[in-house]
């Protein structure tokens, strides 16, 4: 099978579903490395490692969606609950901006309360304030949220979004793209379709987006092939995907957390990235998460299919994080991969090289 | 094992054939494998024949233990450059034990006890013989695994008792195996650079770790890696304990021991994890007559210790409740790890754990 894999991805030719379940399910976790490295140097010859300077804020943690893996949300009237102004959420902006972000990845919770007024004026004012940082924001479940409170459809939304200035869609959301994946842990959230017509019609319009995949819970190697099926199935259809993001699920302090005690671990998310390297053939990207994985297992996976690194993510919460922290952080991004054997380099939101370190 | 013998690893540096044929026909390796070994960019095909070399000896099992990490004392007469847990006499956070607070520190089930300490200028030998006594009488169950050579060679430097008569007094006294610390890297250059000219030297730690093998004590072995230290400096270290392998034949595991920055700060930034990756495999291949070779997670982390063991690593150690050493040196592993979590770290990997004694006498295969 292995030699089968090897020349079918040497020739160019894409996978297919049973092979893409023997490199899940068996392959030898050095070969599979081997073959995604092959699969990466081929797309990118270069010993190039990118990342990108950006910040994740949120505006809001109100959410009416309560999805089980999710610690973050609280139900609107919740103690805890807050939402952000549009000046608050500039504020956040700045922060990131003044530090050299050129990418804010925003999103929140699904929070009835906000109009679609609210949104537009978050994207056109980072537009008109901070001309040199990209608004990466809302994912798929947020537009639809958008749509349900203005009663637009989602293609009159994202129209009106990229009419105020915005072009890119982060992959937030995907979770595990399956109808039975998704009952289980976020049955209000809707099926996969809803996740992918949002991307579908984003990529229709132009706008560039990333998939992601949340992995290490209910799912099988049948869910998981199922997600990759449909992402590299649209990805045909407008080529509309940067990257794609694994991470895995962290269960403290969910709903889920009661089943599933434990993260997956390292060699998991190893042979993640470079099964999605290989199979995902029409992707640009793949991208290691040291901020979910760890720095080290970032590294490592670096050997593993991925030829990005992420952001630098400077600190959600502004009050803690002070300037010499984030400082460090962007040199240590570059001296982590400078470790890993690679050279660094900055990018955009959409992947085009800013600076070779 | 044919199977496995005849799986080809996939070697995207050609000059690893020839690596790959020694390994397939059982053949040693030269320095120049070696010093290929550490500067091969195919981790994977590097890799994959450690992993191949692993399996050969142990298949998928994996070893670990349920130990207990002691230090009588970080009061010591050196100062290596390296070292953030020893302290002098009265200095602030120096530590010195008494046998019944070590005594106390070993819970009941504990099937090895870790042993190392300073070089303390004033505890004489028999304070250390008393120690293993009192031990073993209260806690028979516990194999003691106790004294590096350096800490041997000390007990003659400060109370000129021969390494043969210590190591004589402490097996009877209820000694049975000795850690591998100590070695640090085998150079008289960097024994200068990094100021530990004043313990054993290589031949000294290597001499009784003979002296101990012949006496029927087993021992483990180390090299501290990743930080001033020359690729071919690990290369010769790894290739005089193999040397002394061959005449001795009492070393159970080989430890690499990444170094750990903390305050000593001989390097900026701890050696990557890919580093950690590549030494594991160079030393299972070029150590070919070492049974194990340790994936230390206090040192590596948790994570890239479970990854190492597809890249050649048989062993993780132990639950090593209490570590110092690492983490006076600001190491960010925890101090301690639940047997829970050891097995996970295995399995995480497809690996099968064993539980095993200090003595590697398999006590439980957790299936």
């Amino acid at each position: 099978m292995l030699a089968a894999i090897r020349d079918k991805a040497e020739a160019g030719k894409r996978l297919d579903r049973a092979e893409g379940l023997w490199l899940l399910t068996e392959a030898p976790l050095l070969e599979l490395g081997s073959l995604a490295q092959d699969a990466r140097f081929r797309r990118i010859p270069e010993k190039r490692v990118t990342f990108v300077i950006d910040s994740n804020p949120n505006y809001t943690n109100v959410c009416i969606t309560d999805c089980q893996f999710c610690a973050f949300y609280r139900k609107p009237g919740d103690p805890e609950a807050w939402t952000l102004t549009v000046e608050e959420v500039m504020a956040k902006v700045e922060f990131a901006a003044q530090r050299g972000a050129t990418t804010v990845l925003l999103q929140g919770g699904h929070n009835p309360a906000l109009p679609l007024d609210y949104y537009l004026d978050l994207v056109s004012e980072t537009r008109r304030r901070f001309p040199a940082v990209t608004p990466h924001f809302f994912t798929a479940s947020e537009i639809c949220t958008m749509a349900e409170v203005s009663g637009k459809s989602v293609p009159e939304i994202l129209a009106a979004l990229k009419a105020a200035g915005q072009r890119t869609l982060p992959g937030g959301g995907a979770e595990i793209l399956s109808e039975r994946v998704r009952k289980r842990i976020e049955p209000k959230k809707g099926g996969p379709r809803a996740w992918l017509d949002v991307h579908r019609e984003a990529h229709r319009q132009g706008f560039k987006s990333t998939a992601t995949m949340m992995y290490g819970h209910v799912e099988t190697a049948e869910d998981v092939l199922d997600h990759l099926d449909s992402i590299r199935d649209l990805q045909d259809e407008h080529g509309g995907f940067t990257a794609f993001v694994p991470w895995s699920f962290k269960p403290g302090n969910t709903l889920l957390e009661k089943w599933i005690k434990q993260y997956k671990g390292p060699n998991a998310y190893l042979r993640m990235l470079a099964v999605s390297r290989l199979y995902l053939d029409n992707f640009p990207h793949v991208q290691a998460s040291w901020f979910s994985e760890g720095k080290r297992t970032g590294q490592v996976a670096l050997h593993w299919g991925a030829d990005d690194f992420g952001g630098t993510l400077f600190e959600e919460n502004v009050h803690a994080a002070a300037d010499y922290v984030n400082k460090t952080t962007v040199d240590e991004v570059v001296a982590l991969i400078r470790e890993a054997g690679f050279t660094p380099a900055q990018r955009t939101t959409t992947y085009e090289i800013l600076k070779a370190h | 094992m044919s199977l496995v013998l005849t799986a080809s690893p996939l070697l995207r540096d050609r000059r690893l054939l020839a690596v790959w044929e020694k390994v397939q026909a059982g053949r040693r390796l030269s320095r120049e494998d070696g010093l290929l070994l550490f500067e091969t960019e195919d981790l994977h095909g590097l890799g994959r024949m450690a992993d191949i070399a692993k399996s050969r000896l142990h298949g998928e099992h994996v070893f670990f233990v349920l130990n207990r990490y002691i230090n009588p004392t970080n009061v010591c007469v050196l100062s290596c450059s390296f070292c953030d847990f020893a302290r002098k006499k009265g200095e602030d956070g120096a530590f010195e034990n008494s046998i019944e607070d070590v005594l106390g520190m070993i819970k009941p089930g504990t099937r090895e006890a870790h042993i190392v300490g300073g070089h303390h200028p004033d505890w004489p030998f028999e304070y250390y013989e008393r120690m293993v006594e009192a031990i073993h009488a209260a806690r028979p169950e516990t194999q003691i695994k106790a004294f590096t050579a350096a800490e041997i060679d000390f007990f003659w430097r400060r109370w000129k008792i021969e390494p043969r008569e210590a190591l004589t007094r402490l097996k009877k006294a209820g000694l049975h195996s000795m850690p591998g610390g100590g070695a640090e890297v085998f150079s008289p250059r960097l024994q200068k650079l990094l100021k530990y000219t004043g313990k054993a030297d290589a031949a000294r730690w290597l001499e009784i770790h003979g002296i101990a093998h012949e006496l029927g004590i087993k021992t483990n072995a180390t090299m501290l890696y990743g930080h001033v230290e020359t690729m071919a400096e690990r290369v010769d270290h790894l290739l005089r304990l193999r040397e002394q392998q061959d005449k001795s034949g009492g070393f159970i595991t080989f430890i690499p021991l990444a170094y750990q920055v903390g305050t000593t700060r001989l390097v900026p930034r701890q050696t990557p994890p890919t580093d950690d990756l590549r030494t594991i495999a160079a030393s299972r291949l070029l150590l070919d007559n070492f049974p194990h070779i340790e994936a230390y997670w206090v040192m590596i982390g948790e994570e890239t210790a479970s990854v190492a063991l597809h890249f050649g690593a048989s062993d993780v150690n132990g639950t090593l409740e209490d570590e110092k050493i690492a983490h006076m040196a600001l190491a960010e592993s925890p101090a301690g790890l639940a047997t829970e979590q050891i097995l996970r770290l295995i399995r995480d990997a497809g690996k099968i754990p064993v539980e095993r004694d200090a003595l590697y006498n398999v006590v439980k295969v957790w299936n």
